[in-house]
């Protein structure tokens, strides 16, 4: 007789129930929504809700519900075009105030979300949005790094009167001591600016020299710190865009992943994005003419060349008042009808601000906008983008009175002042980006691959069904129950891990369909030649079950290997489809052994049978 | 046995010639005309229009030249409607302006445009694509047979892996001869191609194991036959139901999965064969016999069976 002791059985049964349960939220389906965010990261009043629902109503969209929560907005409703349609009347009516995106809000009613259940989360191919892909450039990370050794260095040497000429190699600094004596007092002060630097006497003209370098320890700190800071900054960016479940990653080595699912226009993600938007004051060289050294081609000592936006040559100091990583709060305004950006400065900027106005009253002072531009060059046959870094006078102002930490620049439009005033707050990038891979999916795309998606599944799932009872009979039946169970268990665990579902994570499902019935395939099949040997249909059972797993997991292991790999080295789409085929894989063997087991126990192991059907 | 048995090996010299015809037009392709590699490989820029009513190529493809994109490539992408352009990368790209430009161009005609998606990749993340790519393969084939020599013998392990690499050839050979895209996702497909064709292979193998144990005397041909015997309807279920599920994959998938389904309906059928012909042949060139299982402990047969 084949029995299941009853702890088995009841383990099968809160299996399913378990898998049941965790897929349920599924079930319901998802509302084609909006939701709006405030640019000023505020919440809605309920006041300000009430006119956007009087709004819609007034338009007629047929929205099905409106709900604030938290900080958002959602409106939902029943059709995609409605969707559509009605996302872009709330980017009219919100004007610049806020951020429309589209999105899916699920169904599942209360008493299931309560307990904090989720339906699977839609990739970005199935639910329609914008995919970037960054590169931080990590030599320049280290390059400002060395900048900013350099700058100390020769502080500090300035300082004890040390003669010395400071040069950069690749990623030395090499200094020449015009006195052999200062050689050991150089080299105690650079141990005071960093004593992890690796510091080398080497033979030069008149005096040795010495040559700084960054151990490979404090290389890879700061390639982490950059690629850290640059994410942390990147996150901000994404939440002052205010749209729903963003997500930043890094990959790999030098890789940062953006998504922003219901986003549709790549162009101003990017440009906040990627941005790397900042600003400089300086004094202006008053007593040297800018176009005499536009002509030489060299400026003055202590000073720098720069352009204003009519391309004329301005002379500026050298020596910064305020950099942009001082500016703790910057906001857009109006000045005088002109766009402006009204800027707070930390305690060290207002201190350096305050005393830099007391002093020059009456005397110009210049904004500096420094922004990152891409160039991509071909060399050797090779497409090499690198970054360039580009400055632009775009304000020249008499400093008329006295201040310190709050203040207003003009001289921008009004896209500029709201960009820069986004980017002032969310912080600077530590090291320059720039894009390697972008993704656009429309959200007719989506919907189509979500309907194509599941609809190949679903006639997928026929007909191996209908395959199974035509060849197997009771056997069949009792095959296609364990394939429903695993659907629904893969289903339950891509809703826990919340990994999000692509279009060839749905592939992986259909796929699976076919291979999970491989198992049982393999049990019946043998089951069947014990029969044709000659031995009872229990013992055949028995038997086919037993000698099968063996292969089965042989077999399974084996394609659960390659299911590895391919999660490891895939990267978006790819891990997709490895995370449900590796899913796949684990739950049928799971319902092809154990759970197909049961229920063939209750249906033939408590009976004598005479003749197996099968 | 009650069935009679069919001697699939005595065809052997015969399968071996088609393998050998198939593998040398594959490499020969491969070599000479190379892949049909997408855009994930090659870096470049793609937009997917959808037009209000079918659009005439030629003419689109002249506009595109007239406004400054003479190397485009234009396609048709699922119906008649839907419409692909590739940009192939070039100095200064500048790839936030190309997909105004683009869009701008097609909607002077009278033919209303929708932009459906687009897609940029950097060159430089193409050729990353294609070392960790074959870096992928190179780990699943030496982990397979890493654990094919632990649960098997070396010799098997050659067999699966020479089968597995006669399946990858063939597939990759059918995308070159025919010069189909070859993109992320067909790569993803192989590899699960590694795994379909192995999965085969394995339950064959683990067959010819038990069967050498139950029959000492009996001659390696026998055995090997024998055991695809007593596994090929399996092997023909198996593969039939999953290449149901891949042809209603490939139909109605849409235009993004093609490619992926298509690989994959090739692996699973090269895979099927190469299970019965390559991976058995290989092991029969390798003389394997009893003794080589000898080694190995004979395993309880319940091990942690239900």
């Amino acid at each position: 007789m084949n029995q299941y002791p009853l702890w088995k059985n009841i383990m099968v049964i809160v299996v399913i129930i378990l898998g049941v349960w965790f897929a349920l939220p599924n079930f319901y389906g998802e509302d084609p929504a909006v939701v709006i965010a405030k640019e000023n990261g505020l919440a809605f009043s309920q006041l300000e809700t009430s006119d956007i629902e009087e709004y819609l109503q007034e338009i007629n969209s047929g929205y099905k519900s409106i709900k604030r929560q938290e900080k958002q907005i959602l409106i939902r409703y029943d059709q995609v075009e409605e969707q559509l349609s009605g996302s872009d009347s709330m980017r009219a009516y919100m004007g610049r105030s806020a951020t429309v995106a589209l999105t899916f809000a699920p169904r599942t009613p209360n008493w299931i979300s309560r307990f904090g259940l989720k339906p699977m989360s839609l990739g970005l191919d199935l639910r329609g949005g914008v995919h970037f892909k960054f590169k931080v450039d990590l030599d320049a990370a280290i390059e400002q790094r060395l900048n900013q050794y350099i700058a100390d260095i020769n502080k500090a040497l300035i300082d004890k009167r040390i003669r010395r000429n400071i040069k950069k190699q690749g990623n030395v600094i090499s200094i020449e001591l015009s006195d052999p004596e200062d050689l050991s007092r150089a080299r105690s002060l650079i141990r005071e600016i960093d004593p992890l630097l690796v510091i080398e006497t080497v033979p030069g003209i008149t005096s040795p020299g010495l040559q700084v370098e960054m151990t490979q320890d404090q290389l890879k700190q700061r390639r982490d710190f950059a690629i850290q800071q640059n994410i942390l900054t990147m996150r901000n960016r994404v939440n002052e865009l205010g749209v729903a479940e963003p997500i930043v990653q890094r990959q790999g080595f030098d890789r940062i992943v953006v998504q922003l699912p219901g986003v549709q226009d790549p162009t101003q993600a990017e440009r906040i994005l990627g941005a790397t938007a900042t600003l400089e004051f300086r004094m202006v060289c008053e007593n040297e003419s800018a176009f005499a050294a536009e002509a030489k081609g060299r400026a003055p000592i202590g000073c720098e060349l720069f352009v204003d936006r009519a391309g004329n040559p301005v002379l500026l100091k050298k020596k910064t008042i305020v950099s942009g990583n001082q500016l703790i709060d910057a906001s857009q305004t109006f000045s005088e009808g002109r766009p402006a950006v009204s800027i707070r400065l930390d305690n060290k900027g207002s201190k350096s601000m305050l005393e830099t106005t007391k002093r020059n009253l009456n005397k110009p002072m210049a904004v500096l906008f420094i922004q990152q531009r891409q160039e991509t060059k071909e060399r050797n046959g090779q497409f090499v983008t690198s970054s360039v870094l580009e400055k632009e006078v775009i304000n020249i102002a008499t400093i008329r009175g006295v201040f310190s930490s709050q203040f207003q620049i003009t001289g921008v439009s009004v896209v500029e002042a709201r960009d820069l005033s986004i980017l002032l707050r969310a912080g600077a990038l530590a090291a320059p980006i720039f894009k390697v891979e972008e993704r656009t999916i429309g959200p007719s795309l989506g919907q189509d691959n979500i309907n194509r998606g599941f609809q190949a599944i679903l006639i997928g799932l026929a007909m191996v069904v209908l395959f199974m009872i035509f060849y197997y009979k009771g056997f069949g039946l009792i095959a296609n129950f364990g394939l429903l169970i695993n659907l629904t268990l893969v289903m339950a665990l891509l809703s826990l891990l919340q990994a999000s579902l692509t279009l060839p994570g749905i592939a992986g499902i259909v796929l699976t369909v076919g291979m999970a019935v491989d198992a049982n395939v393999l049990i019946f099949e043998r089951i069947k030649e014990e029969i044709r040997i000659g031995n009872s249909p229990q013992a055949s059972i028995t038997a086919g079950y037993q000698k099968a797993f063996g292969t089965i997991a042989d077999a399974n292991i084996t394609t659960l290997i390659a299911a590895l790999v391919l999660f490891t080295f895939g990267t978006g789409p790819i891990k997709g489809f490895a995370i449900t085929l590796t899913l796949g894989i684990i739950t049928s063997m799971f319902t092809a052994i154990i759970a197909s087991r049961a229920i063939v126990n209750i249906v033939y192991g408590q009976r004598t049978i005479n003749k197996l059907r099968i | 046995m009650i069935v009679k048995e069919f001697n699939f090996l005595s065809k052997r010299y015969f399968a071996l010639a088609i393998s050998a015809i198939l593998l040398l037009t594959s490499l020969v392709s491969l070599t000479f005309k190379g892949l049909n590699p997408g855009i994930d490989f090659t870096g470049g820029f793609s937009v997917e229009v959808a037009f209000q009513e079918p659009p005439v190529i030629n003419e689109i493809r002249d506009a595109l030249a007239s406004g400054g994109f003479p190397e485009a490539i234009v396609q048709s992408f699922g119906s008649s409607k839907d419409i692909n352009i590739r940009i192939m990368p070039r100095e200064n790209i500048d790839n936030k302006a190309i997909g105004k430009q683009i869009e701008a161009i097609l909607n002077n005609s009278a033919n209303a445009v929708e932009l459906r998606g687009s897609e940029f990749v950097s060159p430089q993340v193409g050729d990353e694509l294609t070392e960790q790519g074959g870096l992928a393969m190179l780990y699943a084939l030496m982990m397979i047979m890493i654990y094919i020599i632990f649960r098997f013998q070396w010799k098997f392990a050659i067999g699966a892996v020479v089968a597995l690499i006669h399946d990858v050839i063939i597939t990759m050979g059918v995308f070159s001869v025919f010069q189909i895209s070859f993109d992320l996702a067909v790569l993803a497909a192989i590899l699960a191609v590694v795994g379909y064709s192995l999965n085969d292979t394995i339950v064959v193998f683990d067959r010819i194991r038990e069967n050498f144990r139950l029959r000492r005397k009996e001659q390696t041909l026998d055995i090997i036959n024998t055991s695809i015997n007593q596994t090929i309807s399996r092997t023909i279920i198996t593969s039939g139901t999953t290449l149901l599920v891949l042809f209603t994959l490939y139909i109605i998938g849409g235009k993004s999965l093609e490619g992926f389904s298509l690989a994959l309906i090739i692996g699973v059928v090269i895979g099927t064969y190469s299970s019965i012909y390559v991976a058995t042949t290989s092991v029969l060139f390798l003389d394997v016999s009893a003794t080589d299982l000898m080694l190995i402990k004979k395993e309880k047969v319940d091990d942690g069976m239900p």
